[in-house]
């Protein structure tokens, strides 16, 4: 009789359904996994020796790059960190839109999550729908930083500048002109913060849209309902955190746990899962969508209350004003020492770690007393959620490799850094 | 009853098609798309594009090969020779940006003391051979001299934010 071995099969890692570049090896029996190892560094950048070559402030743009769907949580986590080791602190005006960013950036990722997720098990509408709102996101964050995703926009001691009073309009065009251009432009006629509050009045209703074409839906739970289930004691073992340990039913979150910046003020709720299957962390991620709206909410009524410095006016560790800078002499000195050999940070290590839209995301740095970084550590959540794949697929069906690569909400960016 | 309703759930595929009525709607919905090239979505003045040199309204030269956007590029996009110019001054005599490098953060027009170097509005850009990637001095100053009015207009609009 012939031998019967288990079949390998190479996932990735130019797969459209790996998102980016996973080289899965998947040890099947028939169409059964009985064993998954990922492959991981395709995208490795080198980022954490890259930045012990740079002064403190010129690694902020490459934290953007880590996780590219969720910029400047990640950005955030790093200015904490060399907040921490200096010893100072932001400007409340500026905690607060840190917070306001946060939560946007939270529900880009989201959506991100919930329109590639959808995609990936069959369920193309949303993903068109989850992009619509991004889009208005996406130019917040223009509006505010000048490119749609790399912001560069967190610094260690505030942020760079102060929110807008004007929206970008929409130009005239052959084919829009006075009634239509005036419909595209009502929402932006007032400043930034009147068109993210316009965006939190309408956004509940596109969830509830989302929710509408897939929370209800068959053949969604079909391919979600009991798909890679991870039990609270597992989720703790294996290194959780953000929405897959939430959704195994554990309320961890470290913006109430250890409350950064404004989050000690803010009013939300932390969504939990019972299961912790990949239809209790899409149920958790949707919550987490209404709940940031309900914080950027809070931000934006504070922010048109108090308005004030955006930045430490301490210029040993914060570039002046420009027109102080081309007026006075010292200020000049202070921007031409900061932009060319930045600040120095006092001997010793901080960790810093934020509630990223993945879970936590923390910066660990070691200075030697110079003006880099003597040792750059990042804890990126998706690798410890990437290294429990062998985990949560054995067992399952080929086609739910799919299912539970999406629920991890992996992005390479992070995981190789 | 609950099995009851459950059952008349299951048989007439209500959750599908209150997803499609969704879907329906949508259709006969205002499209919420733009037609690209001719008509082009809003750009913030604090868009961070392609690179230009400025000048003075007489015509002069604004940089002072100070150095300090080659100090502060984190990607070491910027390279600069720099020497006493017949008037006496100092110029650069080299001032090459790779776009290939750039990482478009910003920081170069942010630590220049005379708003030389900006980066523009412009996105839409390409290039064709090898090498074109090399912005050099006289292309930098060229989009700066083509795109001043644009350029002065975006960073007053900025001014008092910075």
């Amino acid at each position: 009789m012939a031998e019967i071995r288990n079949f390998t099969l190479n996932f990735g890692p130019q797969h459209p359904a790996a998102h980016g570049v996973l080289r899965l090896v998947l040890e099947m029996d028939g169409e059964v996994i009985q064993k998954a190892d990922p492959h991981i560094g395709l995208l490795h950048r080198a980022t954490e020796k890259l930045a012990e070559t740079k002064p403190f402030n010129q690694s902020i743009g490459y934290m953007d790059r880590l996780d590219y769907v969720s910029m400047m949580c990640s950005e955030h986590a790093y200015v904490m960190a060399i907040e921490k080791l200096l010893g100072i602190e932001a400007p409340l005006r500026a905690q607060y839109i840190r917070v306001m960013f946060d939560e946007i950036t939270r529900i880009l990722n989201h959506l991100m999550w919930l329109g590639s997720h959808g995609l990936d098990i069959g369920a193309m509408t949303v993903f068109l729908y989850c992009f619509r709102e991004r889009e208005d996101l996406m130019d917040c964050y223009e509006a505010v930083s000048g490119t749609r995703m790399h912001a560069t926009y967190y610094r260690p001691g505030g942020v760079y500048r102060d929110l807008p009073e004007q929206m970008p309009q929409f130009q005239p065009s052959p084919w829009r002109k006075d009634k239509e251009l005036k419909r595209l432009n009502e929402r932006r006629s007032g400043s930034l913060l009147d068109f993210i509050e316009d965006f939190t009045d309408r956004f509940p209703a596109c969830v509830d849209e989302y929710e509408t074409l897939l929370t209800d839906n068959r053949i969604w739970k079909q391919r979600t309902v009991g798909i890679g289930v991870v039990s609270p004691e597992r989720a703790l073992a294996l290194g959780f955190t953000g929405p897959m340990l939430r959704g195994s039913g554990l309320a961890w979150d470290l913006r109430k746990k250890q409350p950064y910046d404004g989050y000690g003020k803010m009013d939300f709720d932390i969504p939990v899962g019972v299961n912790g299957d990949c239809y209790d962390r899409y149920l958790v991620r949707i919550e987490e969508l209404r709940q940031s709206n309900r914080i950027i909410r809070q931000c934006v009524d504070w922010l048109r209350a108090n308005p004030g410095p955006v930045m430490l006016a301490d210029h040993k560790v914060t570039p002046p004003s420009r027109e102080d800078m081309k007026g006075d002499m010292e200020a000049l000195i202070h921007h031409f020492k900061l932009f060319t050999e930045g600040y120095t940070v006092p001997a010793g290590e901080a960790y810093a770690a934020v509630e990223a839209p993945k879970g936590e995301f923390g910066i660990w740095l070691v200075s030697d007393g110079a003006n880099k970084p003597y040792r750059l550590k990042c804890r990126a959540p998706g690798f410890a959620h990437l290294a429990a794949m062998d985990e949560m697929v054995a067992g399952h069906m080929l086609a739910d490799v799919v299912a539970v690569i999406g629920t991890m909400d992996i992005v390479f960016g992070e995981i190789d850094r | 009853m609950s099995n009851v309703r459950s059952l008349f759930k299951t048989f007439f595929l209500t959750e599908l098609l209150v997803g499609m009525s969704v879907t329906l709607r949508q259709m006969f919905a205002r499209k919420i798309t733009i037609r690209y090239p001719e008509e082009k979505a809003p750009q913030s003045p604090r868009f961070r594009g392609l690179h230009a040199l400025r000048r003075y309204p007489n015509g002069q030269e604004r940089c002072i090969a100070c150095k300090l956007c080659e100090a502060v590029c984190p990607a070491l996009a910027i390279t600069i020779d720099s020497d006493v110019s017949e008037d006496g001054t100092r110029r650069t005599t080299r001032y090459d940006i790779d776009l290939f490098k750039c990482i478009y953060c910003g920081f170069c027009e942010e630590a220049c003391p005379v708003d030389a170097i900006v980066e523009t509005r412009i996105h839409e850009y390409h290039m064709e051979n090898r090498g074109e990637n090399i912005m050099t001095k006289d292309k930098l100053l060229a989009i700066g001299e083509r795109y001043e009015a644009m350029i002065a207009a975006d960073k007053a609009a900025d001014a008092r934010y910075r």
